[in-house]
């Protein structure tokens, strides 16, 4: 049985101006140890099927539908006490900002021991054995002097520790970090993603990383799904995507990256802006920035089926197959910029 | 800056550049100092914030210096100074010929027609009040180019060469997405075909696929109009793309400058190996095969910078008694125009194992030639 299974998760978000779907049709796994990417531009869906996932959209203004099975257990039907029993126990989140999800008017040493105390009957001094321990595992010198600073006393890249630590408290069996180096410095985020990868080695996590960089995904995932407009584009292991990506979205993803292993001249560029949630195009929701789009992209929506001949590489896309291969490999030498 | 010279040092090569009439801006021991003060009614300076120290550089006509740095290295204050927007505690700052570091105001208006620059955060730097015409007007009628109908037609040439449509000149920042905001810092700074631009984090705030989209435009304008620009950014995939040079700081100093391709292919100085190697590479199997230098701890407080070298507390070739003693210069590392502040430079890339552990060793070795 896998971890956790997400099977046609919905979120849709009532607002003034109509229903937004900021999640439409949602599935993929997460198996126990290992690390799932999800990786899309802002708006596309990848922190909504997150938060959702914890429980933590909004009651009023959500609606949801779909399964979201935690070790067998569905987390969108589950009652708010269960549901507090599991977050921040069996698996917990790490956010983007340090800077705004540390409570600034409480010690870091509090705020550790009060994630503790929330889920284990132990003492405060038990507790805080546990805190200082954990601070001295994410690699915060001085745990023990640390703990009762306050979060404006540490830095960027030692906040996101303490972030983790704090989501780390209770081993959890799965570990969300939501754009956990997009606000920090590439050395920073060098050692944040070490980090993360010792102590999933260490203590068994499952790891759902979202991220807009593609080399992140690549250096620490072992799958990936691809999210475009609410929706999952596709889906594959980490090599599969970065070597034979099979969607003109992710093909624009991989080619409008500048990066240090390759020279290219012109950067592919994908036009145009991510749709509307509110109205999404009909059909294919990335045919009116698709550079390959035929008439049978505008009327009707492709299904995400597995690559023919390829375990567990799914895609929506209507293209042939002989095109997408050989654009693939025009993208991996480099050359699709100048032929788009 | 102190700066211990030792006889055996080389010949002090001013940053291994002599200044040409080739080059546009030449940039020398450029310093800015913010001071720290205590006490309320009677302010005492107790210290000063060193947020650039002594960098030099010069930018030839119609290239494109990159420059590289973590946040606080002093690349913003940097650009500032340039663009005298911050009076420069010492050095000097050169511009078409002319040496604007002491001018004033006055003397200033007749440069600020030559430069411009693009902002960061495509959110703030607009006006919200303001219609796009009048942001990317404003600086034409500062300088009374044009009649009304000439700026007009300006505006919407403009907007058309930035990728947006000229009838929107009437609309409000806030009913164009960031990417197209950029592109409306695009125009504003072109509008008075300035001679160069500088790029503060032109694409940081950007999604891939629009930074892509700005960075080709800033390419194809600089084609175009032979722009000259000094492009600040902490994303070394982003810098190398559209680099022609590239300077690295620390701490408020210049640390490396070469080449592009020297850079990226043969860095000397540990902290760009460093930087390097902390780039994720969108390629599983070389991103997880190669060595990376991963550096402890953060950025020094620049009000107490260490001693001798600004790395050496970092640095996993540190070698006691010399590198915190001696302040490095920039030295020059072979190819053209590569320079790199350090003692123990780097002698090969990609790094082996061995050479990665190369630190701490009592090398007696003199400063590269």
């Amino acid at each position: 049985m896998s971890l956790l299974e997400v099977k046609n998760l919905h979120t849709h978000f009532r607002t003034d101006d109509g229903i937004v779907k900021a999640v439409d049709g949602v599935s993929f796994t997460v198996e126990k140890g290992k690390t799932l990417g999800i990786v899309g531009e802002s708006g596309s869906g990848k922190s909504v099927t997150c938060l959702t996932i914890m429980g933590l959209n909004s009651k009023r203004t959500a609606i949801t539908s779909g399964e979201a099975l935690f070790n067998g257990e569905d987390l969108l039907k589950m009652g708010s006490r269960r549901l507090r029993e599991i977050r921040g126990n069996d698996m917990a989140m790490i956010f983007q900002d340090p800077m705004t999800s540390l409570n600034p008017v409480h010690t870091i040493g509090r705020q550790l021991v009060e994630a503790i105390l929330l889920h284990r009957d132990v003492t405060k001094k038990v507790a805080k054995a546990r805190a200082v321990e954990l601070l001295e595992a994410v690699g915060i010198p001085r745990a023990r002097r640390r703990f009762d600073d306050y979060p404006h006393q540490f830095s960027g890249g030692m906040r996101q520790r303490v972030m983790i630590a704090m989501a780390l408290v209770n081993d959890p069996d799965l570990l969300i970090a939501d754009e956990p180096t997009t606000a920090l410095d590439v050395t920073t985020q060098a050692q944040i993603l070490k980090l993360m990868k010792t102590l999933q080695q260490e203590f068994g996590s499952a790891i759902i990383m979202i991220t807009h960089d593609l080399g992140v995904v690549a250096e620490t995932a072992d799958d990936v799904v691809v999210m475009y407009a609410a929706k999952v584009v596709e889906k594959a292991p980490v090599a599969e995507i970065f070597n034979r990506p099979r969607m003109p979205y992710t093909w624009g993803l991989l080619g409008s990256l500048p990066r240090l292993d390759a020279d290219v001249e012109r950067l592919v560029q994908i036009p145009g802006q991510p749709p509307s949630l509110l109205t999404p195009p009909r059909g294919c929701r990335f045919h009116p920035r698709c550079p390959y789009v035929m008439s049978v992209c505008r009327s009707e929506e492709p299904q995400l089926v597995n690559v023919p001949g390829i375990d567990n590489h799914l895609q929506a896309c209507h293209l042939d197959e002989d095109t997408k291969r050989r654009e693939a490999e025009k993208l991996l030498e480099g050359t699709l910029a100048e032929a788009s | 800056m102190t700066e211990t010279t030792t006889t055996s040092a080389p010949a002090p090569a001013p940053s291994g550049f002599t200044p040409s009439s080739d080059d546009l801006l030449v940039v020398q021991d450029l310093q800015k100092h913010f001071p720290v003060t205590r006490g309320i009614v009677f302010q005492r300076q107790i210290g000063a914030v060193k947020a650039v120290d002594g960098v030099s550089f010069t930018v030839k006509r119609g290239e494109t210096l990159g420059v590289v740095g973590e946040s606080g290295c002093g690349k913003s204050t940097m650009a500032r100074c340039v663009m005298k927007l911050l009076e420069p505690t010492g050095g000097s700052v050169m511009f078409d010929g002319r040496d604007i570091t002491r001018y004033n105001r006055v003397q200033m208006r007749p440069v600020r027609r030559e430069m411009m620059m693009i902002f960061q955060d495509p959110y703030a730097s607009l006006n919200p009040r303001k219609r796009v015409g009048f942001i990317i007007a404003e600086a034409l009628e500062v300088h009374k180019l044009g009649t009304a109908a000439e700026v007009k037609r300006r505006v919407q040439e403009l907007l058309e060469v930035v990728g947006l449509n000229p009838e929107h000149y009437n609309r409000f920042p806030h009913e164009f997405s960031g990417g197209q905001r950029q592109r409306i810092g695009v125009a504003r700074a072109l509008a008075i075909s300035p001679k160069l631009i500088v790029c503060d984090e032109p694409v940081s705030a950007l999604d891939v696929s629009v930074q892509a989209q700005i960075l080709n435009l800033l390419k194809d304008l600089q084609s175009e109009f032979g722009l000259t620009y000094l492009f600040i950014a902490h994303d070394l995939n982003v810098v190398r793309h559209i680099s022609d040079r590239v300077m690295v700081m620390y701490l408020g100093h210049a640390v490396e400058i070469a080449d592009r391709d020297q850079m990226y292919t043969e860095p000397r100085h540990p902290y760009t190996g460093a930087l390097l190697s902390a780039v994720p590479i969108p390629d599983p199997e070389l991103g997880r095969q190669r060595q990376s230098i991963v550096l402890e701890g953060d950025v020094p407080n620049p009000i107490n910078p260490p001693s001798g070298c600004w790395f050496h507390p970092r640095c996993p070739r540190f070698h006691e008694g010399h590198c915190d003693v001696e302040v490095p210069e920039l030295y020059p590392m072979g190819g053209e125009g590569h320079v790199a502040a350090c003692h123990y430079p780097l002698e090969s890339w990609p790094l082996t194992a061995e050479e990665m552990s190369r630190g701490g060793t009592k090398a007696a070795k003199a400063p590269s030639e």
